[in-house]
């Protein structure tokens, strides 16, 4: 074994220790509770299927944080009205497996890794066609073309459609089928007319609105005035005054110079060679803050995937104030320990 | 036949939705495109779905390297579209409590939230996360004060970093009220407010022309390469 | 020197990773204990944020659209979290959409963590609703231009719109004083300025909440066609700070719940390792320069 695949290797059975022990001490780990719930309605009499009017009732169960569990059990040990989520729990569990799983590529790619990967793709796919499905096909396409149908058995309160809608959805699910011919062994050219009808109505969106919404009203807000007098209670003063008017200056000068560096048609010589090279270091700066943002952005998500690991899975803080005195308990036993 | 009629539908469908932002009389129309156009985007849902099954089915059958992860994505895939079509799991809605279908398909205890709250959410979360590790690398293998645009570009990354924590505060709180817009803080928003809207609104600009002159293109029927090349 | 140097030359990549990881996972620990967190000077645009929900009278229909998957929840759930928790204590009305098909679980779970657990009095359907999803991206936004029933005919619960209370009014995104998206990428905030801000003639207001990585391409729309922008988690953490301020009892006897105080929590790892990005900057370039210098004395 090689020196850093020594360390590595250290480092990984000191956290499996460290795992190990804090399964051990403590208030508990990575736990689920939910509390049950007894709902009722009222259902009217129907006189179309005949059916009487009659009262449903079924069971829920409602994720809690654990200190709601707690309390219950602190003020009746028998009580069963909040109880331990065995899905909820393993589901947290196998949440805590694919972050470590999707981390420890980090290291090099693995089994687990790929796991997750697979999982994500097959899961995914097929949660945006189920959303695809309820969301947009069945109140707008079936809701349109066989309302009777979604009224009696998914959405009652759905308006009867007019016959225009009718016939522009009829439209919809024939370009719809032509759109599925592409999944077909033969005859996926079919497909290039429904595609011809999404790139038409986006290439006729995209244009008002690329001109409309940026190339003129950025244009508008670019051209300020480069002496913009800044008054308190009606007195002009000074500082504010060169600092604004300044910063109008700036960006005038650098939205002109960036737009004559992408200007390719004109030999970057002379004035505009210097003008595009002044073009170039306000990209550079732009650059330099959009580093800046990223860098910012993905170490938030980093920040939210271990506060997932701390809190709901091994329960060493409790910065939500999720299972109070307990958690309290647990962290102190791990430094103890430590 | 092959290629006039889909760059007809085209031109249609894109000068309905050009007027109808001209002309009040159209606007009907460009609604109605635009709602056609949301259900085929809907269907489009379902065409990824099954693409992505054909694929990893097809890798199965040809036995590919690595296609035992094939068979996983293709059994997470066919046990979300079975619990979030047919609501697993799901309880009633206490609105229509009579329609076993009525239920919201994300509500909490069913099948179909359980698979997003404990795999969906901690793998795609964890997967954005992983940049911040390769951005760090980057940063300390790439970035490089070679000349004057590296220089500036990573002094704007510093005053960045700086200005948007409380470091900013601690390394240029002490600095005098009349020296304020020197605070690593005050800068940050002034460069933003300035260099970054200056280079961002070039590009606004260059991109808003680029796009108005390629849907253009297409409308005119001048571009066709979204056919791609056979017939 | 020169071994450092050395070192710094061929320093394997998982020693910059376990380095990024303690330098979050520190202040992390470190806060979850002591639940302290840093303080927060709002910027002009996260103040421009509140200031445009707070100049609203109550009761005002607000749209909330969540325009983002758990990807970047890290983010912008505390954002959404904060946004809610204002319009909610004035007594807007809020009337929730997604563009993200992710995005109604997403406003179901900040209605619950929000309005369900502090504001029971608010009624679903009367105060709130979720209208849920709808596909099409920017064809959604034209169609609501002119008729937001025909993009969202119903609501996530399966009602109809025309029958939901909070609704009542409503017929096209003009008839919204106000319009908050929370934006990941596309589409997000810069489509709604391009397809309903600009489209409406300036009718319709908006303000966002983004990601790090689209604040610097939304800044040049502020504040000429954004009125206003929480950008990335310290947009978040100022902001938030803004509404616990100004909900905070008048003597500060109560501090604010803890789960308001999720993107100034973040703020600590955030330090961590943007200092870590910093130092790694200089170490890398110090190697460089070194190693130069070795090499141009080898040759010369």
């Amino acid at each position: 074994m090689s020196g850093p695949t020594r360390t590595w290797a250290i480092i990984i059975a000191v956290i499996i220790v460290l795992l190990g022990v804090r399964m051990s001490i403590g208030g508990g780990m990575g736990r689920a509770y939910s509390q049950r719930l007894e709902q009722k309605a009222e259902v009217p009499a129907n006189s179309q299927t005949n059916t009487p009017a009659r009262t449903i009732t079924w069971t829920e169960w409602h994720a809690v944080q654990p200190k709601i569990y707690f309390a219950a059990q602190r003020a009746d040990p028998q009580q069963t009205q909040v109880a331990f989520s065995w899905s909820d729990t393993i589901g947290l569990w196998i949440g805590a497996f694919f972050t470590l799983a999707v981390f420890s590529f980090l290291y090099r790619d693995n089994a687990g890794y790929r796991l997750a990967e697979a999982v994500i793709i097959g899961v995914s796919a097929a949660y945006w066609g189920v959303i695809g499905f309820w969301d947009t096909l069945m109140p707008k396409l079936f809701g349109a073309l066989v309302p009777s149908f979604v009224q009696a058995h998914v959405m009652p309160s759905l308006p009867n459609p007019s016959t225009a809608t009718v016939i522009a959805m009829t439209f919809a699910l024939v370009l719809g089928v032509l759109l599925l011919m592409r999944l077909a062994p033969k005859g996926g050219w079919i497909s290039l007319w429904p595609m011809a009808f999404i790139i038409g109505v986006t290439a006729g969106l995209k244009i008002v609105s690329h001109i409309e919404g940026d190339l003129v009203a950025q244009t508008v807000a670019t051209f300020k005035p480069l002496i913009s007098p800044q008054r308190i209670e009606g007195v002009v003063e000074i500082w504010p005054t060169v600092w604004a008017s300044l910063a109008n200056t700036l960006v005038v000068v650098g939205v002109l110079c960036c737009l004559t560096y992408f200007f390719f048609s004109v030999d970057h010589k002379g004035v505009v060679g210097r003008a595009a090279r002044t073009g170039i270091m306000y990209l550079m700066i732009t650059f330099g803050a959009a580093f800046g943002f990223t860098v910012m952005g993905r170490v938030a998500l980093l920040a939210a995937r271990i506060e997932f690991l701390f809190d709901d899975w091994l329960w060493l803080i409790d910065p939500a104030g999720k299972r109070t005195i307990e958690v309290a308990a647990s962290a102190v036993s791990m430094l103890c320990w430590w | 036949m092959r290629r006039m009629v889909p760059m007809w539908i085209a031109i249609i469908a894109g000068f309905a939705m050009l007027l109808s932002a001209f002309f009040p009389m159209t606007e009907s129309l460009g609604e109605t495109f635009g709602d056609v156009f949301n259900v085929v985007a809907a269907i489009a849902f379902i065409l990824g779905a099954g693409s992505l099954a054909k694929v990893n089915l097809a890798k199965v059958s040809r036995r590919d390297p690595g296609w035992g992860f094939a068979v996983v994505t293709l059994i997470c895939f066919t046990i979300t579209i079975v619990v979030g079509l047919g609501k697993f799991g799901v309880p009633q809605n206490p609105q229509f409590a009579a329609l076993p279908w009525s239920g919201e398909k994300e509500a909490e205890g069913g099948a179909f939230a359980w698979i997003y709250a404990y795999a969906l959410v901690p793998i795609t979360a964890t997967m954005f996360a992983l940049l911040a590790f390769y951005v760090a690398s980057a940063a300390f293998r790439a970035f490089r004060a070679k000349n004057l645009e590296a220089i500036l570009l990573l002094s704007t990354a510093f005053i960045i970093l700086l200005g948007r924590t409380f470091a900013g505060v601690v390394l240029t709180g002490w600095l005098p009220d009349w020296a304020s817009g020197l605070r690593l803080e005050n800068l940050s928003v002034y460069i933003m407010q300035v260099f970054n809207t200056a280079g961002n609104r070039a590009i606004i600009i260059g991109i808003a022309l680029g796009v108005s002159a390629t849907s253009l293109r297409i409308l005119l029927g001048i571009d066709r390469s979204w056919m791609g090349s056979g017939d | 020197m020169k071994t450092l140097v050395a070192i710094l030359e061929k320093l394997d990549r998982r020693w910059i990773f376990l380095a990024m990881a303690l330098a979050v996972a520190g202040p992390i620990l470190i806060i979850g204990i002591t639940g302290k967190t840093l303080p927060e000077t709002p910027t002009p645009a996260a103040r421009a944020v509140y200031n445009a929900i707070e100049s609203l009278p109550p009761g005002s229909p607000i749209l909330l659209s969540f325009d983002f998957d758990p990807g970047s929840g890290g983010e912008l759930l505390p954002m959404a979290t904060s946004l809610v928790h204002q319009c909610a204590a004035r007594g807007h009305r809020m009337i929730f959409i997604a563009l993200w098909p992710l995005g109604p679980t997403l406003i179901d779970q900040t209605i619950k963590k929000v309005i369900q657990s502090d504001y029971p009095n608010l009624k679903e359907g009367v105060d709130y609703v979720n209208l849920g999803f709808q596909s099409g991206n920017e064809a959604v936004m034209k169609v609501i231009l002119t008729d937001f029933r025909k993009a969202f005919p119903t609501t996530k619960s399966g009602s109809a719109v025309s029958t939901v209370a909070a609704m009542k009014g409503i017929e096209r995104v003009s008839d919204f004083p106000l319009l908050i998206t929370i934006s990941a990428g596309y589409p997000g905030a810069k489509e709604w300025i391009q397809y309903v801000v600009s489209s409406s003639g300036g009718k319709v207001k908006m303000v966002t909440g983004c990601t790090g990585v689209q604040t610097p391409q939304l800044f040049p729309y502020y504040p000429a066609q954004l009125n206003g922008m929480l950008g990335a988690i310290k947009g978040a953490a100022e902001y938030e700070a803004l509404v616990n301020e100004s909900l905070a009892p008048k003597d500060h006897s109560a501090a604010p719940n803890p789960k308001y105080l999720e993107a100034q929590r973040r703020m600590g790892p955030q330090l961590g390792a943007h200092l870590l990005m910093v130092a790694l900057i200089i170490l890398g370039n110090i190697a460089f320069f070194a190693a130069r210098k070795t090499k141009a004395g080898a040759t010369s």
